[in-house]
């Protein structure tokens, strides 16, 4: 009985996914489905070319590199950006010292409280704050930036799909949109306030090119402030961000499992050991 | 309860001389997991997968009562305290990405522990109860991951929330008033977040009680074996300790090694970066999809498109719901008289040439996009996923010959060499 009931609820529930499957299968016969042109487009990030120090499983942090990436988020990026997981007491993980990061925090303004009058004030940072938003509120944000707040930058690297690789290419993909595109899409236009680039999903970013010309940010450490540098230095620094404890995770990865590896070892012997007494053996 | 050879725990010493009168917790041991457990002597790896549940069990919870302590449920600071937990916690890092993947790994094991319960039939008589309360444990662990999911409160949570308790509205009648209640308002907010915390922290401890049970069920017939024949004789048998135990370490050592491997180098792979956006009411992910380990039930679930007397969402939601409820039925479904599917030629290409191609296909379209021909493919499989229990296998159990079966487990490990004998089978070389 049970059985008999079994056999025709199956039935039931394949009859009714046939019957979608056909329909569907109908549907996608006579009907076609243009390909869109973000389909066709979009390109996947593939970051640099030479990569970065933190890839892989025995990656380090480029101290250099992030002090210099910090210094685009701070001259560039932090204009429009938020940054509001990040203490600045954070900084002195980028290799700058107790007295230099509490320099630092004297450089930014944040909202805080007049002890005499209690009245609403701006007071100078200190590195136990964390980084200020650019704007007072998300309404002001939304407001200054055509009605879309600038994303927090924080966790964005791990937000992505592709992580560092997507953020530099972002950040160098800027361009004029292809004339195959046009040809091939005629409806596709680029409204006003909006930016060509294929490594964003849309195909059109509301964000200016935020890296404009060579030199825009003048490094302490004298390198070369080339576009493509300068983005791979913010999308190391972001990557830094969005993940602190990187190098610390990969590098106590090695003994965990250099540990593991031992005692599985050991395990197996011991197990050989103890089943050796049990196998099967031939009479002779 | 046991094998009549079973050995019979000896108090060595005052204390446990004293334990025993009083409270016999070294005796339950002892025979529970001990020298005093016998065990078929052919269990093959696939049997470790038990034992390797429970302890991702035990992991999860020790990683989450630690994570509990640090972590907000409040939909105002829920996000930034998981950062906290991430950036500021002493070793807070590893405990989440301990706990994100321990999940993972929790249901990679499970589904291992009920894939060899298909193919070797673990849930025919005399262990239907065993497998009853197994698909009880995997409901309520279905239920706690979708939980624990929504606790970050990112843009996965937030939406991923949102569509599966959008199910429940589908129930005619009760259903939008039933959401309503769920949820504690009309969308994912604080009050649900407030509930799937306490939920999320009740649940694992009701599983660790249904474990107990499953354990307490498998120690009335005894482990199954790959032969699927019963134990007959003492030289069928071997003591838990030490050959399993033994066995069992071999095998965590080894799970271990994968586990910690994606909790120190690929913390992120199995989960979604969407979830590292806060959850905004207002912004529609582009592809809303749960977490892997429900994938081929997602795919279901979205395999039904056309209103068939009843709405389509409807269909969804009862094969979603069904095609995990039909495991319960499988001891009265399949009754061939054969358990292991070494011995039956017929269930064993259905099993793999039918169940597992469609298990694997229906855990890629799960994540694939709502679009063709991914659709097309899972309304085939969902098609396969259904004949193949509630058709195929109650078909098959009586129109197939099986292969001759061995006459005992002795034999089986002996194979055909005539001049072959067991070890010794007493105590091991230690």
């Amino acid at each position: 009985m049970i059985r008999l009931v079994g056999i025709l609820i199956g039935l039931g529930f394949t009859f009714v996914v046939l019957l979608a499957f056909v329909t569907g299968a109908y549907t996608a016969a006579t009907e076609d489905v243009a390909p869109t042109a973000e389909y066709t487009f979009y390109e996947e990030s593939h970051g640099p070319e030479a990569g970065y120090s933190f890839d892989g499983p025995f990656g380090k942090w480029d101290l250099a590199q992030l002090q210099r990436g910090y210094q685009v988020y701070k001259e560039v990026c932090a204009a429009c950006h938020s940054l509001n997981y990040v203490a600045i007491r954070d900084l002195e993980e980028l290799g700058y010292s107790e007295a230099q990061v509490k320099a630092e925090a004297a450089t930014y303004m944040v909202p805080g409280v007049n002890p005499d009058t209690g009245e609403d004030e701006l007071r100078q940072a200190l590195p136990t704050d964390y980084f200020p938003s650019p704007y007072p509120n998300a309404v002001a944000a939304a407001a200054a930036n055509g009605g879309k707040i600038p994303p927090d930058l924080s966790l964005m690297v791990k937000a992505r799909h592709h992580g560092s690789d997507y953020m530099y290419n972002l950040l160098t993909g800027y361009q004029e949109a292809p004339a195959e595109l046009t040809q091939q899409f005629p409806d596709f236009t680029i409204p006003a306030g909006g930016y060509y680039n294929p490594y964003f999903a849309s195909l059109v970013i509301g964000m200016p090119p935020p890296l404009l010309s060579d030199g825009q940010v003048t490094y302490a450490d004298g390198t070369d402030a080339t576009i493509s540098q300068m983005a791979q230095d913010v999308s190391a620094f972001l990557t830094w961000t969005a993940e602190p404890k990187l190098i610390e995770r990969k590098s106590t990865g090695w003994p965990v499992l250099g540990f593991l590896l031992f005692a599985t070892i050991l395990a197996w012997l011991a197990k050989k050991q103890i089943w050796a007494a049990a196998k099967p053996r031939r009479e002779d | 309860m046991s094998f009549p050879w079973a050995k019979e725990y000896q108090p060595q010493n005052g204390v446990t001389k004293f334990l025993d009168e009083k409270l016999p917790l070294p005796r339950l041991v002892y025979n529970a997991v001990g020298a005093g457990y016998p065990v078929p002597r052919n269990l093959s790896y696939f049997w470790n997968f038990g034992v390797l549940a429970g302890f991702f069990l035990v992991v999860q919870i020790i990683t989450g009562v630690v994570l509990a302590m640090h972590y907000a449920a409040n939909t105002q600071v829920a996000f930034a305290s998981v950062e906290h937990i991430m950036r500021d916690v002493n070793w807070g890092w590893l405990m989440r990405y301990t706990h994100a993947n321990g999940a993972s790994f929790f249901f990679v094991v499970v589904y291992i522990h009920i894939f060899r319960g298909l193919f070797y039939a673990s849930y025919k008589p005399p262990r239907e109860m065993i497998w009853l309360l197994g698909v009880t444990i995997f409901l309520l662990m279905m239920a706690t991951a979708f939980m624990g999911y929504v606790l970050p409160w990112g843009q996965m949570s937030f939406w991923g929330a949102q569509v599966i308790t959008g199910l429940f509205e589908a129930i005619p009648l009760v259903g939008p008033p039933l959401k309503t209640w769920l949820l504690g308002g009309f969308a994912p907010d604080n009050a649900a977040l407030n509930r799937f915390f306490s939920l999320h922290f009740l649940l694992p401890f009701v599983i660790a009680g249904c474990v107990i049970l499953h354990i307490w069920a498998l120690h009335i017939p005894g482990s199954s074996n790959p032969t699927g024949v019963e134990v007959k004789s003492e030289s069928d048998t071997l003591p838990f300790h030490p050959y399993y135990t033994a066995k069992d370490g071999f095998g965590l050592g080894v799970a271990l090694i994968i586990f910690m491997a994606f909790v120190f180098f690929l913390p992120n792979q199995l989960g979604h970066p969407d979830n590292y956006i806060e959850a905004n009411p207002l912004s529609t992910p582009a592809h809303i999809v749960p977490e892997w380990y429900f994938y081929p039930f997602y795919a279901i679930l979205r395999a039904f498109t056309f209103d068939f007397i009843l709405p389509a969402k409807l269909w969804g939601v009862l094969a979603m719901f069904s095609s995990i409820l039909v495991w319960f039925f499988l001891p009265w479904l399949d009754k061939s008289p054969v358990r292991s599917g070494h011995y039956r030629p017929l269930f064993r290409k259905f099993f793999w040439f039918g169940l597992i191609p469609t298990m694997a296909a229906l855990f890629y379209l799960g994540g694939a996009p709502a679009e063709e021909p991914y659709v097309m493919l899972s309304q085939i499989f969902t098609a396969y996923y259904f004949l193949h229990f509630l058709v195929i296998l109650p078909i098959i159990s009586s129109i197939e010959r099986p292969d001759p079966l061995p006459f005992s487990i002795t034999e089986a490990v002996l194979g055909s060499d005539k001049k072959a004998v067991l070890g010794e089978n007493a105590e091991p070389a230690v």
